[in-house]
């Protein structure tokens, strides 16, 4: 029997001829994630273990500052502090703060830290992102941080995997958030719990780096343990121009066992919208429309979606305009490398001067920590991946999840709006 | 692991996520008997001021989806919360209860058997569910065999020291 792509790349870093589901292992990890708030509970727990004074291997573990910062209060300086002490002393080269970094799974790709075929685990459940680029990655808690810090491995159950298949072309002002978020409608919030996600299809191939980062970021909200991609030529030569490091890109047999196949055809996908408060409560845009919903906040940015497509998307519909009164906009670049080449293109300029508060890289809004905290009784539409009751903040608020087009013809109107009537309206 | 523990149920319907489990606000927070304070404030702000020490959360599917918040499962059991069973777990959620001595449970016949307020007795080390209100008795999924043993060896820590001390 065949293996999937996510059981190749278990199987080569078990040191395994094969693999299957339900199989426990020992795995091997080419980098180990975390921000400064899982690194600060991880660092406390490896000073507890006995005989653990050095972390494995400082070139393979990166640390970004990025959930409170710049640091929302002393707390959260501290935090920070104790993360950036932590990476002087056990001298790890890949430590980024504020100014230098931005949001941990924007940076890690941009800075050639994630190729194919490798084995990734973060304390962030967001690190399924790098799945994007044909490696396994997954998400974990602090304690098991400390524990691949230390030994370099971690002990995995190999998932079984679902595919799913996408053909047909995307219409205009549909993009690959539109697809996930249909795709986590369809698989619900706890649907790929315990699985991995394997993405096929001829609309999946024509993805550009950054829609396939969307798609592998939002799998962890059908509660997959990753999501994966083949690497094409385009990862190849993404992943070429940022590091000079090996890799191997792995392939799926061609009679490799999945638990379940969908497919899902997007020539007829309108924009959707995941509506309060689970992030597997899709809509198409049309139906929400209907009940004329005004917001309060509409944010962009993001791991989902605070890449340089995406604010150039939102750029070049609200140029030249105004967002609506009573609504306050914030754009948030997901990385200092995205921040500069939105300035450099003028995308700052254009978002600034139609009323956007364009802030500095990082999480905080869209986990509810600062930089954009919602209100009692107010509603927004963000670009992000999750809508919790309380995720942005007060547990009185709503939150829709959109695509950044739908996003920023929400901004102009202060309605969620369909953004193809804006198509319609200039052409 | 401890023996047997006995408590008072409380509870709440599917995907209890860990925003409303300890919202990102409170993520900043290092200090333990604080973010047990704030334990299930997103979901129900009166928990912690209503529930005793030893109390038992029960929930339906996949407790615990979201993020991978370690303080989330900290704040359960530091609120003074003994156990939470419920019918399915998020899988981060569920490592990081085991890692850090959170004891839960899962069984979908327990949860429908038990009602709020109902007086619960469990056994983690055989997975027994008693409904001392009801006079019924569950069974819980029994741990994969290496979890078991992790369980067995005290979490974690224990295993990653006696890995160091074998040299890897």
């Amino acid at each position: 029997m065949g293996m999937t792509l996510t059981e190749k790349i278990l199987a080569r870093h078990a040191g395994l001829p094969n693999v299957e589901p339900g199989q426990i292992i020992n795995a091997k990890v080419d980098l180990v994630l975390a921000n400064e708030l899982s690194a600060a509970v991880a660092i406390g727990v490896m000073r507890k273990i006995k005989g653990a004074s050095k972390v494995f291997d400082p070139g393979k573990i990166a640390l970004v500052a990025d959930h409170f910062v710049p640091a929302k209060d002393a707390q959260s300086a501290s935090l920070a502090r104790l993360m950036k002490d932590f990476a002087a002393e056990q001298k790890i080269e890949h430590f980024f703060d504020v100014g230098r970094g931005g949001i941990e799974h924007v940076v890690l790709p941009e800075e050639g830290l994630v190729a194919p075929g490798e084995l990734i685990v973060g304390g962030d459940s967001h690190t399924c992102t790098y799945g994007a680029f044909g490696a396994f990655a997954t998400g974990m808690g602090s304690t098991d941080v400390a524990a691949a810090f230390v030994l370099g491995e971690v002990w995995l159950k190999v998932p079984a995997s679902i595919k799913l298949v996408y053909s047909g072309t995307p219409g205009p002002m549909v993009y690959a958030k539109d697809i996930m978020l249909r795709t986590v409608g369809e698989l619900g919030i706890d649907g790929a719990t315990y699985r991995a996600i394997e993405y096929h299809g001829t609309t999946v191939d024509e993805l550009s780096i950054t829609g396939r980062i969307t798609m592998a970021n939002m799998a962890i909200e059908a509660g997959a343990k990753n999501g994966i991609f083949h690497a094409d030529a385009n990862t190849i030569a993404f992943v070429k121009e940022r590091t000079e490091r090996p890799f191997v890109v792995e392939r799926a047999d061609a009679d490799a066992a999945y638990e379940r196949v969908i497919e899902i055809d997007v020539s007829a996908l309108e924009p959707q919208v995941a509506c309060p408060h689970t992030p597997d409560n899709v809509h198409p845009i049309s139906d929400v429309t209907r009940d004329d919903l005004r917001v309060d906040q509409v944010f962009i940015g993001s791991c989902t979606n605070g890449y340089i497509d995406d604010l150039r998307v939102v750029a070049k519909i609200l140029d030249g305009k105004q967002i609506a009164p009573n609504l306050r906009v914030i754009v948030n670049p997901g990385s200092q490398k995205v921040w500069m080449q939105a300035a450099d293109e003028g995308i700052l300029t254009t978002l600034a001067a139609a009323g956007c508060a364009v802030n500095t890289p990082g999480c905080g809004a869209c986990f509810g920590g600062h930089m954009g905290t919602l209100g009692d009784g107010e509603r927004a539409i963000s670009t992000t991946n999750r809508n919790y009751v309380g995720r942005m903040g007060s547990p009185k608020a709503e939150i829709f999840l959109a695509s950044p087009a739908t996003c920023a013809a929400s901004a102009i109107t202060g309605r969620i709006t369909d953004p193809r009537v804006l198509e319609l309206v200039s052409s | 692991m401890e023996s047997s523990l006995r408590g008072h149920a409380h509870k709440y319907g599917k995907n209890v996520d860990t925003d409303v489990i300890i919202p990102g606000k409170y993520c900043n927070i290092v200090d333990q008997t604080e973010l047990g304070k704030h334990a299930l404030e997103g979901l129900d702000p009166e928990y912690v001021s209503r529930m005793k020490s030893g109390d038992i959360i029960v929930a339906d599917t996949n407790f615990g989806c979201g993020s991978s918040r370690e303080v989330a499962p900290i704040a359960i059991k530091a609120s003074g919360t003994a156990a939470v069973i419920a019918k399915s777990f998020a899988r981060i959620f569920y490592r990081n209860a085991l890692n850090i001595g959170l004891p839960i449970f899962e069984s979908a016949e327990a949860v429908d058997g038990i009602e709020s307020g109902d007086e619960i007795e469990l056994e983690p080390a055989s997975g027994i569910v008693r409904n001392l209100t009801r006079g019924t008795e569950y069974r819980a999924a029994e741990f994969p065999p290496f979890m078991r043993s992790l369980i067995d060896a005290g979490g974690l820590v224990p295993y990653v020291e006696s890995r160091l001390a074998a040299g890897r």
